[in-house]
């Protein structure tokens, strides 16, 4: 039994690594392939997970949504709505200097945890969205094959994800990407017009974003707006910088190491200190990521998986 | 007046955050943290004087606050103005040094998160005050009613500004810190000592900080969400004021100051935070350089 714990516990962790790894390659997109800086990452995190639990949660006592659509169509209908959201964003800032983009972005977040907290009627305010159906529901009363069941599914649509980039990035379409990241002049005396190329990964990236939400409000089956803060962009740009900005395997490793030192830092805390502290120790684990993230920054600007 | 108010406080901070994008070339995601700290520190050195002077934390005259407050706020410009010039020579002055200045931005993001978090671990969540006591507001006339320490606070904004506007305009440094932000490369071929120049941005930078630091933490409470929560409405006044002007600044945190006021007037408290994003958002599409900015 105790084996069996650990096998559920450890699926758990891995399929919330690679949901959160699916948003680092999104944030790899735009960041790495495109030079986009993006600090809005939950927020669009955020409408992802909103809209699949609109889409998909069926009508129910205390449901505040009653359309009960297929899970498929909600994480499908997350990637859309992010999508456009960041099209939308990127429309508006692209052309102008690249901090715009930044505390654009940075506003968007902080005005979408603003709808959340605020339009309780779609969101459930700051109780919470609950009632989200769940994958594989059906056998929740096995947990260990519950847990392990959904790491396959998370891992099936990680590696498509990656597969996809992966084609992508190696298309004629990555390359004016990447030629206009390295060298913007030069592409557009080609003929290629930058801010098109740069909307469109900025979109791609988005959706991903949006796709990590959905599932994580799949995986959960509960979603609140605390989920959506600063905190978790900056856990998904610390995995993207520690794992190699430009690499998507390096996006996965990222989000595994990162959020395994989370976890175990979790762990150790939780046994050290008394239930009142745990708050201060949850800055203390941000602090740990935070040096990490500023330390890798100056010495290894490249990360462990750096883009070939 | 709470408009003008919020607005005053907002237009220190925008004034760091404008001078740092003007001189450094990048926009400061650490800057609310330094306003936080700052009220941090004024709050353990007020607490420190008053514990080692009788009385020195009794309300002083019409106001709330003993001249341990004010003692300790000045104080902690000082501190706060060098804590935010070792930020820079910890992490900043070293990526600069790489020459990659987007990653600065997200040093920037980290260490805001990392200080912010630090806060909290060392002061718990737990709000702090500066003064116990309650005020009455008194009508000025014009059916506007102010307490004295909002009136001591504007007072003291306006001459922070003025000294920083004559400094910025009409000596030998601000006409450096100048030629700096149109062209290092250049200033420093005429003879500017840049990193001079650079510490002493910082410098000013995280003093202003500290001054809305305790503005804001008299006025509601000491908290280590308190700057973050304020980065936005200053990005969003720089912007609009036009990035490197001083007046500029002054002008976007009154206007972002004064419709976050006519929101909890007309819309509603909870809508609040919202107004910064939308009128940055109104800038960028009207007139992406600012009220002030020059064009690019």
């Amino acid at each position: 039994m105790h084996v069996l714990g650990l096998i559920a516990y450890v699926s758990g962790f891995l399929s919330t690594a690679l949901m959160l790894g699916i948003a680092c390659m999104g944030l790899n997109m735009q960041w790495g392939k495109t030079g986009l800086f993006n600090v809005g990452v939950a927020g669009f995190m955020g409408i992802g997970a909103y809209t699949s639990a609109l889409l998909t949660t069926p009508a129910s006592a205390g449901a505040i949504s009653s359309l009960g659509l297929p899970i498929v169509v909600g994480c499908f209908g997350a990637m859309l709505v992010a999508g456009l959201g960041s099209l939308l964003v990127g429309a508006l800032t692209l052309r102008l200097r690249t901090d715009y983009l930044a505390i654009t972005t940075f506003g968007a977040a902080v005005m979408i945890q603003l709808v959340l907290l605020n339009a309780t009627r779609y969101t459930g305010g700051a109780l919470g969205f609950a009632f989200i159906p769940r994958p594989f529901a059906s056998i929740a009363d096995q947990p260990t094959l519950f847990a392990v069941l959904t790491l396959v599914l998370l891992a099936l649509i990680a590696f498509g994800v990656y597969s996809i980039l992966e084609q992508l990035v190696h298309s004629p379409w990555g390359r004016v990407l990447r030629a206009i990241r390295d060298d913007e002049t030069a592409a557009i005396s080609l003929g290629k017009n930058a801010t098109v190329y740069r909307l469109q990964a900025f979109g791609v990236g988005g959706a991903l974003m949006g796709l990590a939400g959905a599932l994580q409000a799949h995986l959960i089956g509960f979603i609140a707006p605390d989920d959506f803060q600063a905190s978790l962009t900056f856990q998904i740009w610390a995995m993207l910088v520690i794992g190699g900005s430009g690499s998507n395997a390096g996006a996965l490793l990222g989000s595994i190491v990162v959020w395994g030192i989370w976890s175990l830092t979790g762990i150790v805390t939780g046994s050290v200190f008394a239930a009142e502290d745990q708050a201060r120790a949850a800055a203390l684990r941000i602090v740990m990521i935070g040096v990490l993230l500023c330390v890798v920054l100056v010495r290894r600007p490249r990360g462990l998986l750096s883009e070939r | 007046m709470d408009g003008t108010l919020a607005g005053a406080m907002i237009a220190l901070g925008a004034i760091g955050v404008t001078l740092t994008y003007s001189v450094l070339q990048f926009s400061n995601f650490a800057h609310g943290e330094l306003i936080s700290i700052g009220a941090y520190i004024t709050y353990l050195i007020a607490a420190a004087i008053s514990a080692a002077v009788i009385g020195s934390s009794e309300a002083l005259a019409v106001f709330s606050f003993g001249w341990n407050v004010l003692l300790a706020g000045g104080v902690a410009m000082a501190l706060t103005g060098f804590l935010a010039w070792g930020l820079d020579w910890l992490l900043f002055a070293r990526l600069r040094a790489k020459g990659m200045a987007i990653t600065l931005v997200m040093a920037s993001f980290g260490a805001s998160m990392a200080l912010r978090a630090m806060l909290e671990l060392v002061f718990s969540s737990r709000p702090l005050y500066y003064t116990q006591e309650l005020q009455i507001a008194r009508a000025i006339g014009a059916g506007i009613l102010v307490t004295p320490d909002q009136l001591l606070l504007v007072a003291i904004t306006a001459t922070l500004v003025g000294l920083l506007y004559v400094m910025w305009a009409h000596t030998a440094l601000g006409r450096a810190m100048r030629a700096v932000s149109e062209n290092p490369a250049l200033a420093q071929v005429c003879g500017i000592d840049v990193p001079r120049v650079v510490r002493v941005t910082w410098y000013i930078g995280g003093a202003l900080a500290s001054a809305a630091g305790l503005m804001l933490g008299l006025l509601v409470q000491v908290r280590p969400q308190m700057g973050f929560e304020m980065l936005l409405p200053l990005f969003a006044a720089a912007i609009l004021g036009g990035i490197g002007s001083v007046p500029g600044a002054l002008c976007g945190g009154l206007i972002v100051g004064l419709s976050q006021a006519a929101t909890v007037q007309f819309i509603g408290a909870e809508w609040r935070a919202g107004v910064a994003f939308v009128i940055l958002l109104a800038v960028l599409l009207i007139r992406p350089n600012g009220l002030f900015g020059r064009r690019s």
